[in-house]
Formats: C-alpha cells, sequence, structure tokens
C-alpha cells in the first residue's frame, strides 16, 4: 500500500500545479482545480442526500393531523433544570457553529497570506466550534431520550386543545406521531455525522498545517476544499434547523 | 491504405519532456500492476472482467426461472442436484424464484449495465480520449473500483444465506421489503442487499467525481469541450446523472434501514400481519417509492448514456462519415439529463398517487421522447449515404439503434397515465425495457468492446466469432422479448410464478416454451463471446496502432499501452473528431485530431 501512495504521489506532482493539468491544458471555464471540482460536484450530491430527506420529513409531517410544537419540545438548557426557554439552547449551538465556520474562512485568508500560524490558529477554532456544537447535540439527545423520545415512541402528545405536553406528566390525552422521533434522530444523526466527519478533517488538516505540507506545498488549497465542506455542514443545519425548530 | 501518411508517428516524439517524463519507469510487482493498480487502463480492464463475471451470474439467473415459466409442469432432477437449496422436487421453489428475478434485476441493472459499463468505458476512454495522463485522483479511482468489489462480495454472498438472498424485486418496495415476517428473503438477504448497495454508491460516487473533473479539468491543449468525442460527453453527463440521483437512493435506502431495524415508521403504516396488527403507525410506502423512482429513472439513463456515447462514435468511424449534428447530439444528452429528473413518477401513476401529478408527469415524459428521438435520427442520417464498413463494433452499433427504437416507441405507450392502467406490471414493461435498456446496453457495451479490445489489448478479436455472437443475440433477444409485448397487453402480470393454473393465461404456455428456449441458446451464445475475448487477448491478430483509422486521441497513445499514455508530451488536439471523407478525391479518409488544420479550414472555420 504505501509503494501505491507514492506512485500516487509522484502522480500528482507530476499534474499539480493545477488548476490544468501542468502540460499546458485546456482550462476549465470557471479555471478551478480538479480538487475544488470535486469538491463541489460532491457538496451537490450531498445536497441531494439531505434534500431527499428533508423532503421525507415535509411529506410525512404534512400526512399527519397534529404535529408537536417545537417551542414546547425544545425548552429546555443546561444547568437551568426545570426552564422554559424556548429554542435558547438550538440557538447557542448554532450560533457556535456559525462561529466556527467564521473561524474557517479566517484560516482560509491566512492560508492565502501563507501565514501558517495564522492558519493554525483559527483552524483550532473551527474545530472547537465544531467539537461544542457536537456536545450541545449529545446534551439535547440525551435530555430527549430521558423525556421518552425514541424513533419508534414520541411523548410529545395533544391535551384535549392541541397543545402539546408530555404523556408522562398525563396532561397529553395521547402520545405524540411516532414519525417525530424517527425524523428528529434520523436527520439530526446524519446531520451530527456530517460534523463529526466535518471536525476530524479539520483535525487532520491542522496536523498537516503544523507539519508544513502545505507551507511546502506552496498553496493552502487544501484549507479552502476542506472549509468548502464545513461551510456546506454549516448551511445544512440552517435546514434542518428551520424544518425541526422553527416549523 | 498508410496509416502513417496523416498520422503523426509516434516513433519520432520519443523524446522525454523536461521535467515531465510522460512514462514512469517503476520497478512494478505483480500486485501494484494487476491487482491494486492506479492505472487508469488496467482499473477498466478490471471493471470489465468483474462486469463479465456479473453477467454471466445474472444471466444465468434468468436460466433458471425462465426454465419455471417455459415448463412450469416439469421437474428438473439435475438441476436441483446442483441447486439443491432451490430446489424440492425437482421444481424451483417459489421463494428461490423471486430471490432470483430479484438478484436478477439488481445484478444486470447495478452491477453490470452501471458500474461495469460506466467503469469499463469512462476508466478506458477518458483520459485517452481527452490526452490525459491518468483520471484526476487514480486513488479515488481504484478505490472506486474496491468499493464496487466489495459490494459485489456482499451481494453474493446473500445468495448463500439460509433465508435466501433478498426476494422483493429489485425495487424493494415496502413493505414487503421492509418486514421480515412477509418473506424468508426479506430476512437477512435484505439486510446484505442494503448494505451492498450503499457500499456501491460509494463506488459510484467516487467514480463519478472523478470522471467529471478529468473531464472538466485535464484535457490536453486545444481540446476544448465542443471538441470532445461524444463517448466522453454521454460519460460525462452519466456520471453527472449519477452524482445527483445515487445520494437519494442513499436516503432512500437509510430509511429503509431505520425501518428494518430501529422500529421507525418511515415507510409503514397500518400493517396487520396473520391477524396482528402491528405498531408502525404514520408512514407511507409511497414516500418510498417517490424517493426510489428519483434514482431509478435517471438510473436507466445512467445505463444508456455510455451506450448512446459510444455508438455515435463507433457509427461515425465505421460509416466513414462525420457525426450528424454533433452539438444536437450533445444537446439532447443535456436534454435527456435534465428532463430523466422530472418523470420518475412515470413509475407510480397506479400507486395511488394523485392522478393531476400523473398527468403533468405524462406530459414531461412524452418530451423526453424528444431528445431521444433527435439521437435515433441522427444516428440514421450518419449511417444513411456513408461508406459503411460491416465490422464487429459497426454491427452491434447498428443493433442498438434498432433496439433503442423499437424499445422507446413502446415507451411512449407506457408514458401515458391512461395507456398504463392496463400495461402496468405486464409482461409489456417487462418487453418495453428489457429491449431499450437491457439489450440496447449490452449492445452498447459489447460494440464498445470490440471496438475498442485493440486499444485495451493490443490485439484484434476474430470477426467470424464476432458475427455468429451478433446474429444469435440480435435473433435471439429479438425472440425473447418481441413475444412478451402481447403477453402483456393480454394482461399478464410480470414477476408471477406460474400461470398454470390461471385460466386465462395457461394459454400462453407455448409462447413461454418458445422464449425460454430463445433464452437458453442466447445464453450459450454468449459463451462465444467469452471464448473470442480471452482468446484473443492472448493469440488474437497483433493490432496495428489505429486499426479502425479512427480521429480520436486513444488511437496516438502507443497500443501497447504505457503508464502515463504518452511518450513525452501530450498531443494537441486542432480540430474535432469526426473529420471523416472531408476530401472525396483523396484515398485517406480521416484526419486525426492531432492534424493542425490547413489554411483553408482556418479561412472557412466550420470546424472551430
Ligand atoms: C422514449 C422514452 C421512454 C418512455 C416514454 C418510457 C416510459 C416508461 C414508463 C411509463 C414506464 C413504466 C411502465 C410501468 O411500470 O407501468 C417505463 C418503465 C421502464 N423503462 Fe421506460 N421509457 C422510455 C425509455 C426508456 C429508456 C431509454 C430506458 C432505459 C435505458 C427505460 C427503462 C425502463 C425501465 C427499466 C422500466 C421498468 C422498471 C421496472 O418497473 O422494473 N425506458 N418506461
Ligand atoms: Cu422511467
Amino acid at each position: 500500500m504505501a509503494e501505491i501512495l507514492e506512485i500516487q504521489e509522484e502522480h500528482h506532482t507530476n499534474l499539480l500545479p493545477t488548476p490544468d493539468n501542468g502540460e499546458g491544458g485546456e482550462k476549465t471555464a470557471m479555471n478551478i482545480s480538479y480538487g475544488k471540482t470535486m469538491m463541489w460536484y460532491f457538496l451537490l450530491s450531498d445536497a441531494f442526500t439531505f434534500s431527499a430527506f428533508l423532503i421525507a420529513y415535509a411529506s410525512i409531517r404534512l400526512a399527519q393531523a397534529w404535529w408537536p410544537n417545537p417551542n414546547l419540545v425544545f425548552k429546555s438548557f443546561p444547568g437551568l433544570g426545570h426552564t422554559n426557554a424556548p429554542l435558547a439552547f438550538v440557538s447557542v449551538m448554532t450560533f457556535i457553529l456559525i462561529l466556527s465556520s467564521v473561524a474557517v474562512v479566517r484560516a482560509v485568508q491566512e492560508g492565502h497570506r501563507m501565514n501558517q500560524k495564522g492558519v493554525m490558529l483559527w483552524m483550532i477554532g473551527g474545530i472547537v466550534g465544531g467539537a461544542m456544537f457536537l456536545g450541545c447535540q449529545a446534551w439535547e439527545w440525551n435530555h430527549l431520550i430521558a423525556e421518552g423520545l425514541r424513533p419508534f415512541y414520541n411523548p410529545f402528545g395533544p391535551d384535549a386543545n392541541g397543545v402539546t405536553h408530555l404523556v408522562e406528566e398525563h396532561m397529553a390525552v395521547s402520545p405524540g406521531p411516532i414519525a417525530f422521533g424517527a425524523l428528529f434522530f434520523g436527520i439530526t444523526g446524519f446531520h451530527g455525522f456530517h460534523v463529526f466527519t466535518g471536525v476530524c478533517i479539520n483535525i487532520w488538516a491542522f496536523f498537516a498545517t503544523a507539519n508544513g505540507t502545505f507551507q511546502r506545498r506552496g498553496h493552502y488549497e487544501m484549507i479552502e476544499k476542506v472549509g468548502l465542506y464545513w461551510h456546506f455542514v454549516d448551511l445544512v443545519w440552517v435546514f434542518v434547523f428551520l424544518a425541526f425548530y422553527l416549523m | 491504405m498508410q496509416t502513417t501518411t496523416v498520422h503523426e508517428t509516434h516513433a519520432d516524439v520519443h523524446v522525454h519532456g523536461p521535467g515531465h517524463g510522460g512514462g514512469h519507469h517503476h520497478t512494478e510487482t505483480f500486485i501494484s500492476k494487476y491487482i491494486f493498480s492506479l492505472d487508469h487502463k488496467t482499473i477498466g480492464k478490471q471493471f470489465l472482467i468483474m462486469g463479465m463475471a456479473w453477467a454471466i451470474i445474472g444471466g444465468f439467473m434468468s436460466v433458471l426461472f425462465r426454465v419455471q415459466l417455459g415448463w412450469p409442469d416439469e421437474t428438473f432432477p439435475v438441476l436441483e442436484r446442483i441447486f439443491s437449496t432451490w430446489f424440492t422436487d425437482g421444481k424451483l421453489n417459489p421463494e428461490a424464484y423471486y430471490s432470483l428475478i430479484t438478484m436478477h434485476g439488481t445484478i444486470m441493472v447495478f452491477f453490470v449495465l452501471t458500474a461495469s459499463l460506466s467503469g469499463t468505458f469512462a476508466n478506458v476512454l477518458i483520459p485517452l480520449q481527452i490526452g490525459a495522463r491518468d483520471m484526476a485522483s487514480p486513488l479515488m479511482n481504484a478505490l472506486s473500483f474496491w468499493f464496487f468489489f466489495i459490494a459485489g462480495v456482499v451481494m453474493f454472498a446473500s445468495l448463500f444465506l439460509p433465508t435466501g438472498a433478498a426476494s422483493a424485486g429489485w425495487t424493494i418496495y415496502p413493505p414487503l421489503s421492509a418486514l421480515p415476517q412477509t418473506s424468508p428473503g426479506s430476512g437477512n438477504g435484505m439486510t446484505f442487499w442494503l448494505i451492498a448497495m450503499v457500499l456501491f454508491v460509494a463506488s459510484t460516487l467516487l467514480g463519478g467525481l472523478n470522471y467529471v473533473s478529468t473531464v472538466l479539468n485535464m484535457r490536453t491543449k486545444g481540446m476544448t469541450m465542443f471538441r470532445l468525442p461524444l463517448t466522453v460527453w454521454a460519460l460525462f453527463f452519466t456520471a453527472i446523472i449519477g452524482i445527483l440521483s445515487f445520494p437519494v437512493l442513499v436516503s432512500c435506502v437509510v430509511l429503509l434501514i431505520f425501518d428494518r431495524g430501529l422500529g421507525t415508521s418511515f415507510y409503514l403504516s397500518n400493517i396487520v400481519i396473520g391477524g396482528k396488527a402491528l405498531p408502525y403507525a404514520g408512514g407511507s410506502p409511497i414516500l418510498f417509492q417517490h424517493l426510489f423512482w428519483f434514482l431509478g429513472h435517471p438510473e436507466v439513463y445512467i445505463i444508456i448514456l455510455p451506450a448512446m456515447g459510444m455508438v455515435s462514435e463507433i457509427l461515425a468511424v465505421h460509416s466513414r462519415k462525420p457525426i450528424f449534428g454533433y452539438k444536437a447530439m450533445i444537446f439532447s444528452i443535456l436534454g435527456i439529463t435534465v428532463l430523466g429528473f422530472i418523470v420518475w413518477a412515470h413509475h407510480m401513476y397506479l400507486s395511488g398517487m394523485n392522478p393531476f401529478l400523473g398527468s403533468v408527469f405524462t406530459l414531461f415524459t412524452l418530451l423526453i421522447a424528444i431528445p431521444s428521438a433527435v439521437k435515433v435520427f441522427n444516428w440514421l442520417t450518419t449511417l444513411w449515404r456513408g461508406n459503411i464498413r460491416i465490422t464487429p463494433p459497426s454491427m452491434f452499433a447498428i443493433g442498438f439503434v434498432s433496439m433503442f427504437i423499437s424499445g422507446g416507441l413502446t415507451g411512449i405507450w407506457l408514458g401515458n397515465s391512461t395507456i398504463d392502467i392496463q400495461l402496468h406490471d405486464t409482461y409489456f414493461v417487462v418487453a418495453h425495457f428489457h429491449i431499450v435498456m437491457g439489450i440496447a446496453a449490452f449492445f452498447g457495451m459489447f460494440a464498445g468492446i470490440y471496438h475498442w479490445f485493440p486499444r485495451m489489448f493490443g490485439r484484434m478479436m476474430n470477426e467470424t466469432m464476432a458475427y455468429i455472437h451478433f446474429a444469435i443475440t440480435f435473433i435471439g433477444a429479438y425472440l425473447i422479448f418481441w413475444p412478451m409485448h402481447f403477453i402483456g397487453l393480454a394482461g399478464v402480470p410480470r414477476r408471477y410464478y406460474s400461470f398454470n393454473e390461471i385460466e386465462a393465461f395457461s394459454q400462453y404456455g407455448d409462447l413461454n416454451k418458445l422464449i425460454s428456449v430463445a433464452t437458453i441458446i442466447v445464453f450459450l451464445g454468449q459463451f462465444l463471446f467469452l471464448v473470442n475475448f480471452f482468446w484473443s487477448m492472448y493469440r488474437g491478430r497483433k493490432s496495428v496502432q489505429n486499426p479502425w483509422q479512427a480521429n480520436t486521441l486513444e488511437w496516438t497513445s502507443p497500443i501497447e499501452g504505457i503508464h502515463g499514455n504518452w511518450d513525452g508530451e501530450l498531443p494537441t488536439v486542432h480540430r474535432w473528431p469526426y473529420d471523416y471523407s472531408r476530401d472525396p478525391n483523396s484515398d485517406i479518409d480521416f484526419i486525426p485530431q492531432t492534424v493542425p488544420l490547413t489554411e483553408e479550414e482556418k479561412k472557412d472555420k466550420i470546424h472551430h
């Protein structure tokens, strides 16, 4: 395997520097490198995956007579016990994720300036933000599971007036539509998995920067590619957020 | 005729360019050269060989279930001795029958005509025809093959499960596929199927991203987009369709996995089995169909576009004429790509979906016949008054056009939501898609193999065997599928194990026998191709550098196939690939893409 990677490496030094094939080839209309072309198409494809999930969400939800009110489901905040802080926690989560995206934008800028230290610093920002987001998500999942939410069971049901209550608190007349839990865990889980891989990739990019790989290569395009993925994950969250928390 | 007169020969360009020698001189071991290879030409061959293995397996399955359909009353102790788990008292078990049709469809659609067809020709042809040393990322390319390989291992293993392979049809509709208690094949067999398909999609994605970025970024000097051969255009759009539609299959399958494993109700609602109500509520099996066919319909174009591209190229070369309507060909591929994404619900007219939606989808479905017809028209006009050379590739390419017309016309019937009430889920549909997709794509693949075999292996295939192979396959395929139209019009449903006990349908017994006999003959006929293929690989006549006198770049790369494709500098392109028979007074009727424009040509600027 090592040998294969070596051949690959050699191959690439042959084909780089991008955007063209380095032998005076035709350029692309957009004049971007093949690595970025690939990343863009991958993101397009991933966008279709998420769209399919969100369309499934919409079609199942619209077929239900009743759906839990997000303001009454997502109203807890860590450390505050029995609070009523609708959407406060998820707003914090979202804010953290956006901040981490901003950090990665800064890392890309520093990359353009060939400032190794700067890239490292801002990548740490991105990594920490991502990790914090995952931590928040873990807490929220944990909390909802403690309240009884499962992929096949939804304790958030309507009372006589259609107001959302926990069944266990004897206010709701019945459990809510079971699709709620399945969709929630399925889609936020799939997004969380993307955040997780994003954090791993960012960590890798941090170490590659620290090793001077990109400095030696003469450009920080890899950070740009990693950044594209990270912004995409951020963007997808906006839609997930919209679907589960605001509607 | 001397090919070298026009050709820039390689002999004089064997100098290594400064800094970037094209030929890499590694000490390669057998493993790194043939098994874990990163060379696109080798990876293409790996896809081809795997595809051939799968085609034999998938084809043999159809023989087994055709035996059941042709002779529902007979017993076959011989078969029972070999396939003891699938037969009881000399007869195919119903469960095995369903597993076999499911696996046959899955294998043919995904493993042979998607992965292997695109995998082989995108790998062999894209870098060679655009003038690149290799794919953008050779490593991803190799991974694409290995994901495909592992997906295949999982799928193959499922055949040996005690409960049998998946048996819900290649479209795996829930609830049948979601609930293990509904049929043995919906147990572990289905789980294996789902895992294999997720791996398969990973392979498609890795390959597709690579093909797209290679075409966009790695073209050699002078190779503008509108000088690309139509093969490359077709493979390019195929990859884009795959990138956009396969992820939706992943979503679709992931939700099914949740329904099976976590007790969720994405696709399930109000189900009673054996008098017992199951707790699932609120899901929708129609949602599954929408997600599945959002992939499923583009998938059929993923299968046919590469074949179309190859046929366009082959018809031009072998009829010694410029392709008719080069840009029309490209825009019709584009049209098919776009429209292909908005017609999926024509598979669901009778699913209980809103009939109004049905008429919208009828409209789009009939619209897609237009770009398809443009292509057919252009192939026929390319052939028209051409100086046609009868060769195995040209025969198969013409066979492709025949099949595509026959099957495309029945598509227009089916596209009408009202006519589909009678025809849906009958043998008419089976006839339609086998002719237009199955057989046509196989013909495209055969045409491609016969045409580019010298490019892949440096030798020619035997022509006599090839013609016999063509005759058997062409006549046989029509014998198999033509009668199915009539059976289907009469309302005989597809996917039935036997029609013995159904008075109205048992009259087609003889026709079913005929179909089964033809199936067996066509299946055996394919061994002629296999023998030819492997025999020619070692014993075939050595090919000259440019055996078909074609214009495209792959024939300027040394025929023996070197790492990096061109020694020294990459070729420079000066013209489009279809300058055939330009000068009626010359006995050289082709001008390779590497030949500079003459002063005259520059003046009249027809071809860029
Ligand atoms: C000329 C344009 C075409 C039209 C209008 C058309 C229309 C249709 C319709 C309406 C159906 C659904 C029939 C039913 O289930 O009741 C169908 C089935 C099918 N078509 Fe086509 N078709 C066309 C061309 C093609 C092409 C080019 C391919 C493949 C390369 C293809 C592959 C299939 C397949 C695989 C199925 C059946 C899938 C299944 O149920 O297992 N069709 N077609
Ligand atoms: Cu279709």
